[in-house]
């Protein structure tokens, strides 16, 4: 069983009692736990099972505008002694940094509200077993399907955030996670796909058979690829591929790339960087949502933002820190975003293939080629050629490249938004992108 | 050495009895016990933004049998937690019926001293030497945006327990520093980094201001880039520099040639050993003995010794690199390749030191037999999809070739290609191999492994440039 609130409670105001004591004048620590039990599946057997209980402590302390921090997973009280000792003596060693503080005490999060994160059940690995049973019965019904790995976990989660201002507060949460990677095979290739879920409550879990079906059917539409010549061409990125692009706008948001000058969209704020009809949320608050919470990892209260309206970017992301630099107040992103995502667009699913005589439908891609400080993107892509609305074959080996600046502004995004991960996208068409062949 | 069970309720003994008991009808497994310190000190911004360590304590218990493997990690030691575990075994393996493998090779050579690199660098020298590499960079050059500079630091100490408390130990250190600059002139940002690192002491790395040597070429790649126009588009010859390049290697093939992958038939690579899957004069080998080195283990995560595996030998598919599990059900022998992130993971096969080793051409010989081509010098990260075998990486300094000759530095652009097929590519092979300077990070099913690769110049006849210059 994960820990309760009362023995997280006490260890981090053991840690604060400590810190004052050995001479730190402001300090906050996080202590959690966390329980998973995972079931793995090949090809419909059991394959591994794994439980892990996780627990841990982090401390920051300061004098003055001097900070240090320490973590650990060992929670006895003889540790924590000489952590803290330790911790605070760095502290004192530490050169002075204007901007350190803890967070302005009227920000601090005043209730915690009930967003409900937390599911109570628990499923025996029995459970997990029938379940993944079925999904992988479901995956392997085609004789194309050779390999079929699957996965079942339970998480469930507790912790308390404390400072020396008094706050101290915390939550349990829970997850339920099934996935399963399908390998299929034909004459000329091999190929891989997945499908997944993963939600706050297990009744909303999706249907083992479904998420197994659907994980083949991705993997067998993509066998036989062919590779495509090098031009310029419009892309449209599933839903998966798209919410990607979405992280790598939220990262060049973050309060610290713009106070470093890191980032291509520094001073940007209230001018127009994606086309008139784009709108960013990031709304902490939905019931069960996989990024929901009260407050962001300093204790700020988190309100739901709107980052980008018609187009105008409205906010950077911003903690306290970066944010004292910057002369800006915290809007509780310390640790980045909740649920963010792109509102719907005005078009079907079907009408944003059929826009274009012919198009890359992108499934995935490979490789770290987003850069933040340039905004150069670039990286391995897999996909279909689409022809008059219609998926015409499979394509890999090809990379496709551009630079965000200029593809924020050739965004057009169907209606088919759905809140499947924390960070969610419709799909998503791109003009003008380059793509690299034979 | 630490003492797992010093400040615990469980001895020793009580713990060996658990660990046979739990174990006696597998097939294999062990008690796996880590504690590792580790620090991080970080300069960005002008300022010491970041000064933390971390104290890591936990067990994982791994109990195999036939192809099913049991896992279950706590950070409390403690006889309800350990019992806790054994239980949460015995429940998912019910019927088991193997004989439990009580063979390990032993070996007493060590590649790396028994020391902990924090400790001896005081804070108070390591803040300094951040100081005189911020103060350094920013009076070398008007342009300079911006300096970030890291010390990470390691020590773990790890001990196996196998059925019967045959007791393995191993104390690794580790070190990395880092440094990234960002340069902006007229209006355009580009950054460079360099780092250096391994299984030695920080001063090691850093005496007689060999610092300066790190600064300069994070400085040299942010000037180069910022003359840099954009990539091409399309496929064209590439010829890479020497060392860390090599994770083309290690993303092109080395992930293929990983035990589980070829076990399960989900490597491209699967049904082709013995068989020429590279150039002639290609040989690539998977080294954990290499003195200090970022990818070296004097034992593995399960207690095997490692050693050095020859994966391709003059184009021809030799070994597949194989914990004790793979091995077992390939029957064949573990290479000591078994390695996990720390207890909170299971045991894969992963590479340590990739390298493909030196032949006899020049680099001068390479680039004059390109007409219109990239030159790639060095590399951010790579990727592969194993089953499909496509694989990137990205480029951080690269320039064009034109009519034999060396021209403009080009924006950095994904590199694509097909694993399988691209060493048949390599037409040229240098005799300058070099390791990398040791700072690379593998990934694979969310467990990150440091490791180290190398290699020689090489001249690839087809390879998809990703530029946006058609």
């Amino acid at each position: 069983m994960v820990k309760d609130q009362e023995f997280l409670e006490k260890k981090a105001s053991y840690c604060l009692g400590l810190a004052k004591k050995l001479g730190a004048t402001e300090s906050s620590v996080i202590v959690n736990n966390s329980v998973s039990e995972t079931v793995n599946f090949r090809n419909k057997k059991l394959d591994e099972s794994n439980r892990s209980d996780d627990l841990g402590i982090s401390i920051t302390t300061y004098i003055g505008k001097k900070k240090s921090s320490i973590s650990s997973s060992n929670l006895l009280d003889d540790n924590l002694n000489i952590l803290i000792e330790k911790c605070v003596e760095t502290t004192k060693n530490t050169p002075e940094d204007e901007f350190n503080s803890l967070p302005d005490k009227d920000l601090l999060a005043k209730e915690v509200k009930d967003l409900d994160l937390y599911d109570d059940t628990h499923i025996e690995n029995d459970q997990k077993i029938d379940y993944l049973k079925k999904l992988e019965s479901a995956a392997s019904n085609d004789k194309k399907i050779v390999n079929t790995e699957s996965s079942f976990t339970q998480n469930k989660s507790n912790f308390i955030l404390a400072n020396s201002e008094g706050f101290c507060a915390g939550y349990k949460t829970s997850s339920f996670t099934a996935s399963s990677v399908t390998v299929a095979k034909d004459e000329k290739s091999m190929e891989r796909d997945y499908e997944y879920s993963s939600k706050c409550f297990l009744k909303d879990l999706d249907d083992a058979g479904e998420l197994g079906k659907q994980a083949a059917d991705q993997t067998i539409r993509k066998l036989s690829p062919k590779k495509i010549g090098s031009e310029k061409i419009a892309i449209i990125f599933d839903k998966r591929i798209a919410k990607g692009i979405l992280s790598t706008f939220a990262s060049a948001i973050s309060s610290s790339a713009i106070s470093r000058g890191t980032s291509f969209l520094k001073d940007k704020v209230n001018q127009k960087i994606f086309s008139d009809k784009i709108n960013v949320l990031d709304k902490p608050d939905i019931l069960k949502g996989l990024g929901s919470r009260n407050f962001d990892s300093e204790g700020v209260k988190t309100d739901t933002l709107k980052l980008v309206d018609q187009g105008i970017l409205k906010h950077y992301l911003i903690d306290t820190y970066n944010g004292k630099k910057l002369n800006l107040k915290s809007n509780g992103r310390c640790g980045g975003t909740s649920n963010l995502y792109f509102e719907n667009g005005n078009i079907s699913f079907k009408d944003l293939l059929n826009s274009k005589s012919k198009s890359l439908y992108i499934t995935e891609t490979i490789g770290h080629g987003s850069n933040i400080v340039t905004g150069d993107y670039s990286v391995g892509a897999t996909g279909f050629l689409v022809e008059n609305g219609e998926f015409k074959y499979p394509i890999n080996e090809i990379t496709i490249a551009g630079n965000f600046k200029d593809m924020f502004k050739n965004i057009t995004l169907a209606n088919d938004l759905e809140f499947k991960y924390s960070t969610n996208s419709p799909t998503m068409m791109i003009e003008g992108m380059v793509v690299a062949g034979k | 050495m630490s003492n797992f069970f010093e400040k615990s309720d469980l001895s020793r003994s009580e713990a060996e009895n658990i660990i046979s008991d739990t174990l006696q009808k597998c097939d294999d497994g062990e008690l796996y016990l880590e504690n590792s310190k580790s620090e991080s000190i970080l300069l960005d911004d002008n300022k010491i933004k970041n000064s933390s360590y971390n104290s890591d304590l936990g067990f994982g218990f791994r109990a195999i049998s036939d192809e099913v493997v049991a896992y279950s990690h706590s950070n409390e030691i403690s006889k309800n937690s350990l019992k806790q575990s054994s239980e949460n075994l015995k429940s998912t393996l019910k019927s088991v019926k193997g004989t439990y493998n009580h063979e390990i090779p032993k070996s007493n050579k060590k590649y790396y001293e028994h020391i902990n690199p924090i400790e001896q660098k005081s804070l108070n020298e390591k803040i300094k030497i951040l100081n005189e590499v911020n103060n350094y960079l920013r009076s070398k050059n008007d342009n300079i945006k911006q300096v970030t500079a890291n010390f990470l630091g390691e020590q773990k100490s790890v001990e196996i327990i196998r059925s019967g408390g045959e007791t393995l130990t191993d104390v690794r250190p580790l070190i990395r520093f880092n440094v990234s600059v960002m340069l902006e002139k007229n209006g355009r940002k580009e950054t460079g980094v360099y780092g250096v690192g391994g299984r030695q002491s920080y001063d090691s790395y850093l005496k007689d201001d060999n610092w300066k040597s790190v600064c300069d070429e994070a400085l040299r790649i942010a000037s180069v880039n910022l003359e840099s126009k954009p990539a091409p588009a399309g496929e064209m010859k590439v010829v890479l520099g020497p060392g860390w390049p090599a994770i083309l290697i290690h993303e092109a093939v080395g992930h293929g040639l990983e035990g589980d992958f070829n076990r399960k038939k989900t490597s491209a690579f699967h049904n082709l050993m013995g068989q020429k899957v590279a150039s002639e004069g290609v040989t690539i080998v998977d080294d954990g003995t290499i003195d200090n080195r970022r990818g070296s283990l004097t034992i593995d995560d399960e207690g095997t010794p490692t050693e050095k595996t020859v994966l391709i030998e003059n184009g021809i598919l030799k070994n597949f690199m194989q914990d004790r599990l793979n091995a077992r059900l390939m029957k064949t022998k573990s290479t000591g390749s078994g390695r996990r992130e720390n207890y909170r993971h299971i045991v894969l096969p992963r590479m340590r030191n990739t390298m493909m080793l030196s032949g006899n051409q020049t680099q001068d010989e390479m680039i004059k037999a390109v007409d219109k081509g990239i030159f790639a010098v060095s590399f951010g990260g790579g990727q592969v999809d194993i089953t499909s075998g496509k694989f990137v990486f990205n480029c951080t300094e690269a320039y064009e070739i034109v009519n034999g000759k060396i021209g403009s530095p080009i924006k950095g652009a994904t590199l694509i290609g097909d694993g399988p097929s691209i060493l048949k590519e390599v037409s040229m092979v240098g005799n300058d191999m070099m390791m990398d300077p040791g700072i690379g990070t593998c990934g694979k099913a969310g467990q990150g492994v440091p490791v180290g690769v190398a290699q020689p110049s090489i001249l690839i006849n087809k390879m998809t440039v990703g530029g946006t210059k058609l």
